[in-house]
């Protein structure tokens, strides 16, 4: 299969510009500078139904036509703060196909007629993102980028901005405040980022995953009919799946949208390691529920549509497997780990509630734990539930009721009370 | 002074933005770079820089993970332990490179001489490639313990061949 998004795969040396612009590269901004109105590019995408793939699935198309047209100033935000445990695919892209989410920032900012377009790497990309910014100043000089680019009289230089670790800054609009020198807390919406007040500089602002983006180039050239070829009806077009955990071979997949989680696993990722059984699946890192390995998971479609109505949410696609082995309450653990030291601590519920689980995890693993604090774990994710201002707080909640609905007897041998039940009997 | 030692960084990175304010992350980095940890009077100089008061450049400083609020060793290790690397043993893995470099294998910390702080961290974006570390921000992947024993005596031995170089000099 040739690929949409990883051409690298395809085309090794495609990170360099004359390689880039040799094989297509660059065109479908030409097109859409010199050939189309703003108004026809945002309607291509919004016909070829290309959802966010940073883990809403929102249509890009819509979100873009949401910009007010008689805002002076306006943004494209490129969200490159891959954090959620188990995403690599925009490092690969960033790394490898860079031009390409270049460009597709560059379409998005012509289609809203942005001002500026910013990339927010998180810091851990530190070497990605310097040499992104050589790829920049490569396109700048073929006038693809910053003053009167191909003469059209509209200016959009492009600026990369890195974090410094926080996980939370993946939330647009915390990330909004990172990039402004504010707190990396998130906002309180509305207005959104797309409204006058709510976007970078609180001017509106479209922000974009960088695989979202790196599909529009594609999409341009090839139009919306064809992308919609690719997927399924509601979820159309290519999609990287991010394969790691007890994989046999862990990496990025660009597959079909639709394709099952057998033929990702089994057929794409040469299955479980070490000849194991699987266990479970988390289908988008910490951030969805977990799923048990039965056979109506595995034929399931990895659509957004088709995720959902088993359980879960394919968010951005960061496919964790566990084996036969896995201690799924240490699992649990691992990640409210991770949520307690991500939570911003601006609302009660997360800051305190992700505190009190991590605490019970540590009791529960040290053997320490009571059949009352199986009870407490229960109760906190419901005193969490709609009570966050962003959706990390209820991210957060779903280690502990997806593990305690499909693995319940595991957290009884931990605290006990089957060897007290069976003493009993 | 930062002011002084770099005007033309300084002005770059203003010019990137609409706003002062803006520049913080990228001056703490540059301060960090300058001074190794970010410093009293570090921050003091952030601030002034891009207009803000000096404890919100704390706060933010306070707020990342890579940013310095001590000293560190010379050498920063950032060991992922997060959950899909945790899956291909990167526990043991971080467990093991503590006790070789003689610090907390719970925690980690900083070696009695200085050249090593190693810490565990959260997902590092590079999961397929497990176990990963940072060192100074350069990744290293698909590492085992050998292989990361071995890198820490190049690395010794890289700031030993520096320390005579300098003896040198003076
Ligand atoms: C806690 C949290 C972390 C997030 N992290 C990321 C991230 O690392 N990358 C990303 O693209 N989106 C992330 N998002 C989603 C963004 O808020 C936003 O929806 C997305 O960047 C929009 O782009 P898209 O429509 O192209 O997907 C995160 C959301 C939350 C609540
Ligand atoms: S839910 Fe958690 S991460 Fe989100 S704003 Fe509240 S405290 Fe911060
Ligand atoms: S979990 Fe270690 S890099 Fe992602």
């Amino acid at each position: 299969m040739t690929h949409i998004l990883l051409r690298n795969r395809d085309i090794p040396d495609i990170w360099q510009f004359e390689t880039y612009t040799a094989n297509g590269g660059y065109e479908a901004l030409r097109q859409a500078v010199t050939e189309m109105t703003p108004d026809e590019v945002i309607q291509v995408v919004l016909d070829s139904n290309l959802r966010g793939r940073g883990g809403a699935g929102f249509p890009a198309g819509r979100k873009w036509s949401f910009i007010p047209k008689d805002a002076k100033t306006k943004y494209v935000v490129v969200n490159a703060d891959e954090s959620e445990p188990g995403t690599f695919k925009d490092r690969e892209l960033l790394e490898k196909n860079p031009h390409q989410v270049i460009e597709g920032a560059l379409i998005a900012a012509y289609a809203i007629q942005a001002s500026g377009v910013y990339i927010y790497c998180r810091g851990e990309f530190w070497d990605l993102a310097h040499a992104l910014e050589e790829r920049i100043a490569e396109a700048e000089a073929a006038n693809l980028a910053g003053e009167d680019i191909l003469g059209s009289g509209w200016s959009c230089p492009v600026r990369v901005h890195l974090g410094a670790g926080a996980y939370i800054c993946g939330e647009e609009t915390a990330l909004l405040n990172s990039l402004q020198g504010l707190l990396g807390q998130p906002r309180v919406r509305p207005p959104f980022p797309a409204q006058m007040g709510g976007g970078l500089y609180y001017q509106p602002t479209v922000v974009n995953n960088v695989e979202t983006l790196s599909n529009v180039p594609w999409i341009i050239r090839n139009g919306a009919e064809a992308y919609r070829q690719i997927g399924t009806e509601r979820s159309s077009g290519p999609k990287i799946f991010c394969l790691s955990g007890h994989a046999a071979n862990p990496g990025n997949y660009e597959l079909p949208l639709g394709i099952t989680f057998r033929e990702l696993i089994f057929e794409h990722g040469g299955g479980v390691w070490k000849e194991k059984a699987l266990k479970a699946i988390l289908p988008s890192g910490a951030s969805g529920p977990i799923l048990p390995a039965t056979d109506e998971v595995l034929e399931t479609p990895l659509t957004y549509e088709d995720v959902a109505a088993v359980g879960s949410t394919l968010g951005s696609a960061s496919v964790i497997l566990l084996d036969e082995d896995t201690d799924i309450v240490w699992a649990a653990a691992k990640m409210i780990h991770f949520f307690k030291h991500e939570s911003c601590g601006k609302c009660t519920p997360c800051r305190e509630g992700t505190y009190w689980l991590d605490r019970i995890y540590a009791r529960l693993l040290s053997g320490q734990a009571t059949p009352h604090d199986l009870e407490v774990l229960e109760t906190v994710p419901q005193q969490m539930d709609g009570l966050t201002l962003c959706a990390l707080g209820q991210f957060a909640r779903s280690p502990v009721w997806a593990t305690l609905e499909h693995f319940r007897e595991e957290y009884e041998q931990y605290v006990g009370l089957r060897e007290a039940k069976a003493e009993r009997a | 002074m930062l002011a002084e030692k770099y005007p033309e960084r300084i002005k770059q990175i203003f010019a990137k933005y609409p706003d002062k304010r803006s520049a913080v992350m990228p001056l703490l980095y540059l301060a960090q770079e300058e001074y190794g940890w970010l410093t009293e009077e570090a921050l003091r100089e952030v601030a002034g820089l891009c207009d803000i008061d000096p404890t919100q450049a704390r706060s933010i400083a306070g707020f990342y993970t890579m940013f310095a609020e001590k000293p560190k060793g010379k050498y920063w290790l950032q060991v992922c332990t997060d959950l899909p690397c945790a899956l291909r043993g990167a526990d043991q893995f971080f467990h093991e490179l503590c006790e070789y470099l003689g610090v907390d294998p719970e925690h980690g910390g900083t070696t009695d001489d200085g050249l090593f702080t190693v810490e565990p961290v959260m997902c590092l974006a590079a999961c397929d490639k497990a176990p990963v570390l940072q060192n100074n921000f350069h990744f290293h992947e698909n590492l085992n313990i050998e292989h990361a024993k071995q890198l820490i005596e190049k690395w010794r031995a890289e700031a030993a061949a520096e320390e005579d170089k300098d003896d040198e000099a003076e």
